[in-house]
Order: structure tokens, then C-alpha cells, then sequence
């Protein structure tokens, strides 16, 4: 049976909250977008100093506790940090900021003991520790429960061997927020999450990863052989890692369709702007109807995954389960986000095509967000499930 | 040491501005910290850090008691503000504005150096910050990139067409700052939340002592006569290539006297 409907409802901001977006928005314009074009053909951004001024600034962290090296803040503040990461030039800085304060460190914060939060959170919220989330396999990607990566315990510590890949940061990570089988109980049981310096002996990074769009970002193919990791290093319960990682997983969706409607909804502005100004057939291309309705059919539906962020978000505020509403705003996000960047390229004509148009990237970035953190087909398999879509 | 900036607040530069009916901007809707301003704050908060205390004070004149451009620089650092919000002000010219700022700078105790922007970003005139000098009968040196001060003097680099000059000043002095003088810090979410409590003195211009019949545009000695769009810029000339662009675009810069 499908559940009650959620009763509509959606974040108000507070001046306090225009004053913060106007800080990050300050903030992307200034020390962020200059640099993106060199990230992007570099392949790489430069973790550890941008991170460093992030943490200054105190955007990483938002709603950790002060105590942990966190700001105190509500989730609104989160919800505003994600819009506005959306007007980065290049999906992948988004991404590996979105990695380090929603993706690699809530279960930390959540769940890890104080000396484990002072030792590994405190610094990433600082930005002077790169985090990473390392969950993915190469024969554990959608089906989580199927991971190899193998943690044994060896008296206080665990001795850990397996592969991870597509591990956003991999590269210039610190330290990973790593789920493991820790017993031999098999499937969605006996799962760990461990924190692993990336310094220790016998954790190497075995490639990196050349990608279709995201391409400032790195992403890397971890190894791990005979790694020794004190076993005060696991987050929360030995073997709830798997449910410690399910609730990860939906602050992962949240900032993900919190970035995506800040792009969407910049990238058809700014085709708005560009269609203004293209003038054929003697009159700006924005009089034709045909442009005008696609564009409004599109920015309607924007306007509604902002409504399903919004509610979402407000959801979480209230200390709701967002599993069902995450996982809504994952999906259409995901196909919505391909169909604005193919759409605003199209209207851009050959421009759009070239590399020095902004619609090239944002194409290329927009096709990942219907795979990473949880593809379309598993957001459609878990919303299947919560409806009663099954027999 | 006690730090005074004075800064503005204007309407959002990102959105299409609107002019009222005597020709004046509208200022009606939410105002922001100009720009310009923050590199005066950020200056003010390092040079009270660096002399190991004291307060960084906002002094502005804005309509309708609006603070929120005023709550930007408290979130960066700043401890308190003066305002000055009067319907008499409407029409103000610059000389205008300096007099008030200089009575609302009055109020403040103990300032040793008084922060200003060469100039605004919504009016230009660029004279406010030499006339409150005058007005207070202060030192004052323009074009800031890079202040120091050390026993009582203010030590600036003023910037020039050529170069810098070297200047000093006793203090108390007033110095205006380029944009770039030292790099603006973001407002954190702790810095807005402890904004919100910081003391904003609202003053009326009769508060500063000010007579209101002789300000705003009783006492700006000028009035807006009309104001007219900018020409649009003249389209480019298109050289189609048939064999000869080069020849013609040689011709071109030839006849710019370029070559």
C-alpha cells in the first residue's frame, strides 16, 4: 500500500539565510569559477586549498555539532550551500565539496566516538583533512550488499584487503569513510564502517580514472592489502555499517538534487540570456514560440523538483525519514538534469557544440547525476518497494 | 585601537536598477553592502587585530532604517553600527552626506582611523570620503593599497598612475581604500547569527544635531533635471572573407592609425 502523502510543506528562508547564500554565492564567484577552466584541463582541482578556505569561510560542516568543529547550523543552511554550489562552472568541484560535507562525513558525525570525531572530523570541517566515501566495487555498485572488501580483526585492529572504485577524492583523500564486511553473516549483515588514513601501509591508489564529464574532480581506484586500521576507527556499531551507510547515503541524494536544481536553473537562465541576444530570421531567437514553450515546460518542472528538495529538506529538519523523498528528488533530478543540458546545448546551435561554451561541460558533468549516488533504476527499484509496487 | 568604516548600502547591482519620479535611484527595496565597502571592513578588522584590540565600528546612511547591507559587515567582524535613516535625507547631494556621516562618526568614542571606499558603486562622485575629512578637520589620504599603523601614525601606500606614493598621517585620520587593498572575508553562518544581536544606533538627523529643513534636497543645492538612457554601443563592421579580408582589416586598423 503506498504511504499517506506527505503533507505539503517548504523551507522558509530567513534573512540569515539570504545573508549565507549571498557569502557562498560571493564565494563561487571570487575564488572558485576563475579557476575551473585550468582544474578542468588539469583533471584535477586542488583539494587541500580550496578546502582550506571553504573551512575558513565555514561552509564545510554546517550542521555538526561546534563541539566536533562543525557551525551548528539547521539544514536549511545545507539546502542553501547546495543551490548555491550549483552555479560552479564545473560539476566536479560541486560534487567533491558535496563528498566532503555530506557524503563522506555524516555517519562520523552521527555515529563516531568523540575521539574519532576530534581526530578526523574536526580537520575535515577546518578543511585541512580531504575526505573521502569509499563504498563501491568493482563487483558492488548498485547492489551494496554484494561488497568484497574484507575486514578481519586482529586483536585492537583490523586488517583490511579488497579494491574500491570510483572514489571521488581518491586521489587527494586523507582519510576514507570505508564500509567492509567486518563477520561472515553475508548480504546487508556484517557490514563495518571504518575510517582509514589513506597514509597507512599497503593502501595504494592503483589508477586514476579518466571520465566523460566531472573532469576536475578525481576520481580513483583504490587497493587495500594486509592494511592495519586500529579498531577504534569504526564509525558507530561494529556490523550496522550497511544501515549507518543507507542513512549516508540519503544526505548523499539531498545535496545532490540541491546542487542539480542550481544548475538547472542557472543553465536556463543563462540560455534565456543567450537566446536574447541570437538573433535569426531577422528577430531575437527567444520570439520563436517553439524555444520559449520548451524552456517553460522545462523551468516547470525545475520549479518542482526544488518543491520536492524543499519539502525534502524541510522533512529532515522536522527529523523525518527522507528515504521516499530523497529518493523522488534522486530520480527526477537525475532525468531531468540530462534532458536541461541537452536541451540548452541544442539551443545554443554550433556554439553549444564547442568546447568554449559552457553547455559542452555542463552536457558532459550532467550525464552522472542519473548513475552516482544510486542510479535511476535503483531509485526507481527503492521507490518500487516503499509504494507497494511489488508483488 | 577603534576603527569607524563608513560604508553604503545600495540597491542589488545584479538586479535592473529604477529610477523615482525626481530621477534619484530607487532605494525602496532591499538594499546590500556595496561592494567596495567590504574591502574597508576587512581592512578595519585586520589593522584592530594586528594592534591586538579595540572596535570596528559601521557608520552608513541609508533609507527606511534598512540594515541588511549593515548586518553583512557585522557578520564579517564588525561590533556595532550607527545608522542614520530620515525621510529629510531623500535628495541628499555628496557634501550632504558627508556632514551627516561626520556627525554620526562624532558619536562614536575614541576612533583612531576612519575606512572609507574611494567611492561607491551605485553613485561614483568619489568625494564623500575627502569632505568628511574636511567637515571633521581630519588628515586624509586617498587612494589606499596598503595601510599600516604603528605609534599613533597611519603609514599608506597610495596608489597612482605611475606607481605608489608613501604617505603618513597622525592620527586620528580618515583614509579612503582601493578595491584590493586586502581580500574581503566570506560572513560564516556563526558571524551572521552573532550579527544578529550586535547594537545598530538608529538616529534621525535632528539626533546628530543636524538642522532637517537644510538637508536632502533642501540642502543639496541641485536638482535632477532629466536623465537619459546611454546611446547603445554602434555594432561592429562585419568583414566578410572573400579572398580579401586581410587587405581590409589592415585598412581597417590602418585607418585607426594603429599600424
Amino acid at each position: 500500500m503506498a504511504p499517506a502523502a506527505v503533507p505539503f510543506r517548504s523551507v522558509r528562508f530567513s534573512a540569515e539565510h539570504e545573508q549565507f547564500r549571498a557569502s557562498v554565492r560571493a564565494f563561487v564567484a571570487r575564488e572558485i569559477n576563475p579557476c575551473v577552466d585550468e582544474w578542468e584541463a588539469a583533471g584535477v582541482f586542488p583539494a587541500h586549498d580550496l578546502f582550506a578556505r571553504l573551512g575558513a569561510a565555514g561552509f564545510l560542516g554546517l550542521e555538526y555539532d561546534p563541539g566536533d568543529g562543525g557551525q551548528g547550523a539547521d539544514h536549511g543552511y545545507t539546502l542553501v550551500l547546495g543551490e548555491e554550489l550549483g552555479g560552479i562552472d564545473a560539476n566536479g568541484v560541486a560534487m567533491a565539496i558535496s563528498v566532503q560535507t555530506d557524503m563522506a562525513t555524516p555517519s562520523l558525525a552521527r555515529f563516531g566516538t568523540p575521539a574519532l570525531k576530534a581526530r578526523y572530523l574536526a580537520p575535515a570541517c577546518r578543511g585541512e583533512a580531504v575526505a573521502a566515501i569509499a563504498v563501491t566495487e568493482p563487483d558492488a555498485g548498485s547492489d551494496v550488499a554484494g561488497l568484497r572488501t574484507r575486514a578481519v580483526r586482529d586483536g585492537d585492529e583490523w586488517v583490511l584487503n579488497g579494491t574500491k572504485l570510483y572514489i571521488t577524492n581518491g586521489t587527494q583523500a586523507d582519510w576514507l569513510c570505508l564500509l567492509a564486511r567486518t563477520s561472515e553473516e553475508g548480504g546487508h549483515r556484517g557490514m563495518s564502517q571504518i575510517v582509514v588514513p589513506t597514509d597507512r601501509p599497503g593502501v595504494t591508489v592503483s589508477r586514476k580514472l579518466d571520465k566523460l564529464g566531472n573532469r576536475c574532480s578525481d576520481t580513483a581506484e583504490l587497493a587495500f592489502v594486509d592494511v592495519r586500521v586500529p579498531v577504534a576507527n569504526t564509525i558507530g556499531e561494529i556490523g550496522r555499517g550497511f544501515q549507518q551507510q543507507m542513512a549516508q547515503f540519503q544526505n548523499e541524494r539531498m545535496i545532490a538534487c540541491y546542487i542539480a536544481w542550481g544548475q538547472m536553473h542557472r543553465a536556463l537562465d543563462r540560455t534565456a540570456e543567450h537566446l536574447k541576444h541570437r538573433r535569426a530570421f531577422g528577430e531575437p531567437l527567444i520570439a520563436n514560440q517553439h524555444l520559449q514553450y520548451e524552456l517553460a515546460s522545462l523551468a516547470a518542472e525545475v520549479e518542482a523538483l526544488r518543491q520536492v528538495n524543499h519539502g525534502c529538506a524541510d522533512s529532515y529538519l522536522a527529523g523525518e525519514d527522507t528515504t521516499r523523498l530523497a529518493t523522488v528528488a534522486k530520480l527526477l533530478a537525475g532525468r531531468l538534469n540530462r534532458r536541461v543540458a541537452d536541451t540548452c546545448l541544442q539551443f545554443h546551435g554550433g556554439l553549444g557544440y564547442m568546447e568554449e561554451t559552457w553547455t559542452a561541460r555542463y552536457l558532459r558533468d550532467a550525464r552522472l547525476l542519473g548513475i552516482g549516488g544510486g542510479a535511476d533504476e535503483v531509485m526507481l527499484r527503492t521507490l518500487a518497494r516503499l509504494d507497494g509496487f511489488t508483488p | 585601537m577603534n576603527v569607524v568604516v563608513c560604508v553604503k548600502q545600495i540597491p542589488d547591482p545584479a538586479d535592473p536598477g529604477a529610477l523615482e519620479e525626481d530621477h534619484t535611484l530607487k532605494r525602496d527595496g532591499k538594499l546590500i553592502l556595496d561592494e567596495s565597502d567590504s574591502y574597508g571592513v576587512e581592512m578595519a578588522l585586520q589593522l584592530a587585530d594586528a594592534a591586538g584590540g579595540g572596535d570596528v565600528t559601521l557608520v552608513s546612511m541609508a533609507p527606511n532604517n534598512e540594515t541588511s547591507g549593515l548586518r553583512t559587515a557585522l557578520a564579517m567582524g564588525a561590533a556595532k553600527a550607527v545608522l542614520v535613516s530620515d525621510d529629510a535625507l531623500s535628495g541628499a547631494g555628496a557634501l550632504d552626506t558627508a556632514k551627516v556621516l561626520a556627525a554620526a562618526i562624532k558619536r562614536v568614542e575614541g576612533a583612531d582611523l576612519i575606512l572609507a571606499a574611494t567611492e561607491s558603486s551605485d553613485g561614483y562622485t568619489g568625494t564623500v570620503p575627502e569632505q568628511i575629512a574636511a567637515v571633521l578637520d581630519l588628515p586624509s589620504v586617498t587612494f589606499a593599497k596598503h595601510v599600516e599603523v604603528a605609534d599613533g601614525t597611519v603609514k599608506v601606500q597610495r596608489q597612482t598612475e605611475s606607481g605608489f606614493d608613501e604617505c603618513e598621517a597622525p592620527l586620528p585620520a580618515l583614509v579612503s581604500v582601493t578595491a584590493g587593498v586586502v581580500e574581503p572575508r566570506y560572513p560564516s553562518f556563526k558571524g551572521i547569527m552573532a550579527a544578529k544581536s550586535k547594537p545598530v544606533d538608529q538616529v534621525t538627523v535632528a539626533d546628530l544635531g543636524l538642522d532637517p529643513s537644510a538637508v536632502g534636497w533642501a540642502g543639496a543645492g541641485q536638482e535632477i533635471v532629466d536623465v537619459s538612457p546611454a546611446p547603445e554601443r554602434q555594432a561592429g563592421e562585419v568583414i566578410e572573407d572573400e579572398g580579401d579580408a586581410h587587405q581590409k582589416i589592415v585598412e581597417f586598423l590602418d585607418g585607426l592609425k594603429v599600424l
